[in-house]
């Protein structure tokens, strides 16, 4: 009985935790974008807002696979070397097939991310190896085979036929199609996480694994699935990544994990596991990609970047801990009151 | 009764013994020795083998307190960020005009601050040090960057070149490694004499326990943190010094390599398990190894295949041992 109240504290805590994330992320933007429109003119004009989307979109679909995995108290550092890998071994693809038709080369990116997501899962499931020794091994892994098999060459513009390039280039009903993929990946995820009986099941691998494994959840099976679609979304973005830029390099994406990794934790996914939600990574995502995009147009160096990316993970997870805190003290004044 | 149990027990500890990681790891050495032997005549005079430590004696610094970190259940990944933050900061103080062991004591300073910031968040916030410390992955070399942009420090003076690049008076005995000697000595005192080394791994086995125990968990997470950042920046003045240059991506990706070792060395990742002597050795070997690759001139990129493998397998090796043992036993 006493677990069991015990329990949904524990549950009704973290949805407020959440809630106050979403909702103090929320704040900080409009701030954010308040402040830097008073700076530079051009960052709240259409234009701006459409290169945020664009440069945000690739992050979105990365973000979302790393949130799947973060649930289940795992991590995925090899994204990044993944989506290297399988956008080279498409650009190069396309390359020397120009015939191939665009969505062709998207499928096959999903593929080569399937089986390099499989990889790590089995890893982490069969081999017993840790998260993030399995995905630290394949990150170098990953990045050394994209060298290998570009001999590290690079794959540019002249060498891609415009039907690959326009994949990600064009835009279907005014709207950026790689704005449209992230938007269909976040609906497709937002429901698969919400709405079916495995993506429940990913909920209830992260909060509690051993009670998961009582309830008849097939936990293995799910941790290796969530390493595969991590696996399919970063080998979708890679192909988009190649398209968008029109060029392949062994060192595309190059620490692009830490960035996915800070998106879903600024969005309020918990790193213990078993709580976070896609809008809350969508809106980090958004949070990270304002931020980039206003440092630019504030003309403050690019070697900010990443110690803001640095500050801004430390600020996130401090600042759950330091909620969660306060909730917790006024959740049991409340229940002794 | 207990005598049959002492004599079971015994043949158990020799079994153990046999199957110790530790010459697992000699076995492995020899064969790296002998491979490079045979790939390179050169490979057996005395200076070129002393030589070939300076490659390796940075990461070998940073992977005696990494040791003791993963063995109390803990992990730091921005040792090479704190090396290359404490590294820039000492390098723009020394052209700000400082004199240069001014500079040093400033960039050890750095580092021991760092470590100390990962070593609070992780104690007192109770984090979980692998967020902690993929954050400060991304500060500090982000803050190295900041300072130096895409701009590098060189020309330092000759004595400060000696502590990288030097040999012991007419010895062909390198400085780093001497210093690299004395240290390791400290650190396997430290974990395997004292009290504290006891509490290390009390830690990874169970931290709760050592906390309603009074183990001071808390003051020992920062101290193990602080001595990271510490030694990171020991490692930035020998790597300073050997290519008496400095720039912010400097000693990009040692974290990994770092972590391959302590786990190659026989660490258990999840914490309590581990010894320095094993840690040491595989030092060495991956040493070795990347010597040989280098002598066929294997691209980088490859070699970092090469260590990825290394790390996964230091944990599918270990249980797949483990797995084989019973049935020795049996």
């Amino acid at each position: 009985m006493a677990s069991s109240t015990d329990q949904t504290s524990r549950r009704s805590l973290f949805s407020l935790v959440a809630g106050v994330r979403e909702t103090g992320i929320f704040a900080f933007i409009v701030l954010l974008i308040a402040i830097v429109s008073l700076r530079s003119p051009y960052f709240l004009t259409v234009e701006n807002f459409r290169d945020i989307l664009l440069d945000t979109a690739v992050l979105i679909i990365v973000a979302i696979g790393q949130t799947m995995v973060i649930l289940t108290r795992s991590i995925d550092l090899s994204v990044a070397s993944g989506l290297a890998l399988s956008g080279m071994v498409v650009g190069m693809t396309v390359s020397s097939h120009w015939g191939l038709p665009p969505l062709v080369a998207l499928l096959m990116g999903i593929g080569i991310g399937i089986a390099l997501g499989g990889f790590n899962g089995l890893l982490v499931t069969k081999g017993h190896v840790p998260p993030i020794i399995a995905t630290l091994g394949t990150l170098s892994i990953y990045r050394g085979l994209t060298f290998v098999v570009s001999g590290g060459a690079w794959v540019d513009a002249a060498e891609m036929p415009d039907s690959f390039k326009w994949l990600a280039r064009d835009t279907t009903l005014w709207v950026p199609n790689l704005v449209l993929f992230a938007a269909i990946v976040a609906i497709v995820f937002y429901y698969f996480l919400n709405h079916t009986r495995t993506g429940r099941e990913i909920y209830a691998v992260g909060s509690n694994p051993d009670a998961a494994r009582v309830a008849g959840i097939p936990v293995d099976r799910i941790v290796f699935l969530v390493y595969v679609l991590s696996g399919v979304l970063f080998g979708m973005a890679g192909v988009l990544w190649v398209s968008r830029y029109a060029s392949a390099q062994s060192d595309s994406a190059m620490g692009f994990e830490l960035q996915t990794v800070a998106a879903a934790v600024i969005g309020g996914v918990n790193i213990f596991g078993g709580s976070g939600t896609i809008p809350g990574v969508l809106l980090g995502s958004l949070l990270l990609g304002i931020i980039i995009n206003a440092l630019n147009l504030v003309r403050i160096s690019p070697f900010w970047k990443l110690a803001v990316q640095g500050l801004i993970i430390l600020l996130a997870v401090v600042s759950d801990v330091l909620i969660s805190r306060r909730l917790q003290r006024a959740l049991t004044l409340r229940r002794a009151g | 009764m207990i005598f049959k149990r002492g004599t079971s027990q015994r043949r158990l500890t020799l079994v153990a013994t046999f199957l110790r990681w530790e010459w697992l790891l000699i076995l492995l050495f020899a064969a790296a020795f002998i491979v490079n032997a045979l790939l390179s005549p050169y490979f057996l005079d005395t200076r070129n083998l002393f030589d070939m430590t300076f490659i390796f004696m940075e990461k070998s610094i940073i992977a005696l307190p990494m040791a003791f970190i993963i063995i109390s259940g803990n992990i730091d990944l921005s040792v090479a960020s704190t090396l290359a933050m404490s590294a820039v900061l000492m390098a723009t103080r020394f052209q700000a005009g400082w004199n240069i062991w001014l500079a040093v004591l400033f960039g050890l300073a750095v580092g021991a601050l760092g470590g100390l910031l990962n070593g609070m968040m992780v104690a007192k916030m109770r984090l979980p040090s692998l967020v902690v410390t993929l954050g400060t992955y991304a500060l500090y070399r982000g803050i190295a960057f900041v300072v130096l942009g895409d701009r590098a420090v060189t020309g330092f003076p000759s004595q400060f070149l000696h502590l990288g690049q030097g040999y012991v008076g007419d010895t062909p005995v390198p400085v780093p490694l001497v210093i690299f000697a004395v240290l390791a000595i400290l650190f396997v005192l430290l974990l395997h004499r004292s009290t504290f080394g006891r509490f290390v791994y009390a830690m990874g086995n169970n931290e709760e326990a050592c906390r309603y125990s009074g183990v001071a968990v808390d003051r020992i997470k920062i101290l193990l943190f602080t001595l990271s950042g510490l030694m990171s920046a020991l490692a930035a003045i020998f790597l300073t010094a050997r290519f008496n240059s400095t720039r912010p991506n400097i000693a990009a990706g040692f974290e990994l390599e770092v972590i391959t070792a302590v786990l190659l060395g026989g660490v258990s990742i999840f914490g309590g398990e581990g010894t320095m002597p094993g840690v040491v050795l595989a030092l060495f070997l991956i040493g070795l190894v990347s010597r040989g690759m280098r002598l066929k001139n294997i691209a980088g990129e490859i070699q970092t295949i090469v260590i990825g493998s290394l790390l996964i397998l230091a944990i599918l090796l270990p249980q797949l041992l483990r797995r084989l043992t019973p049935r020795v036993r049996a």
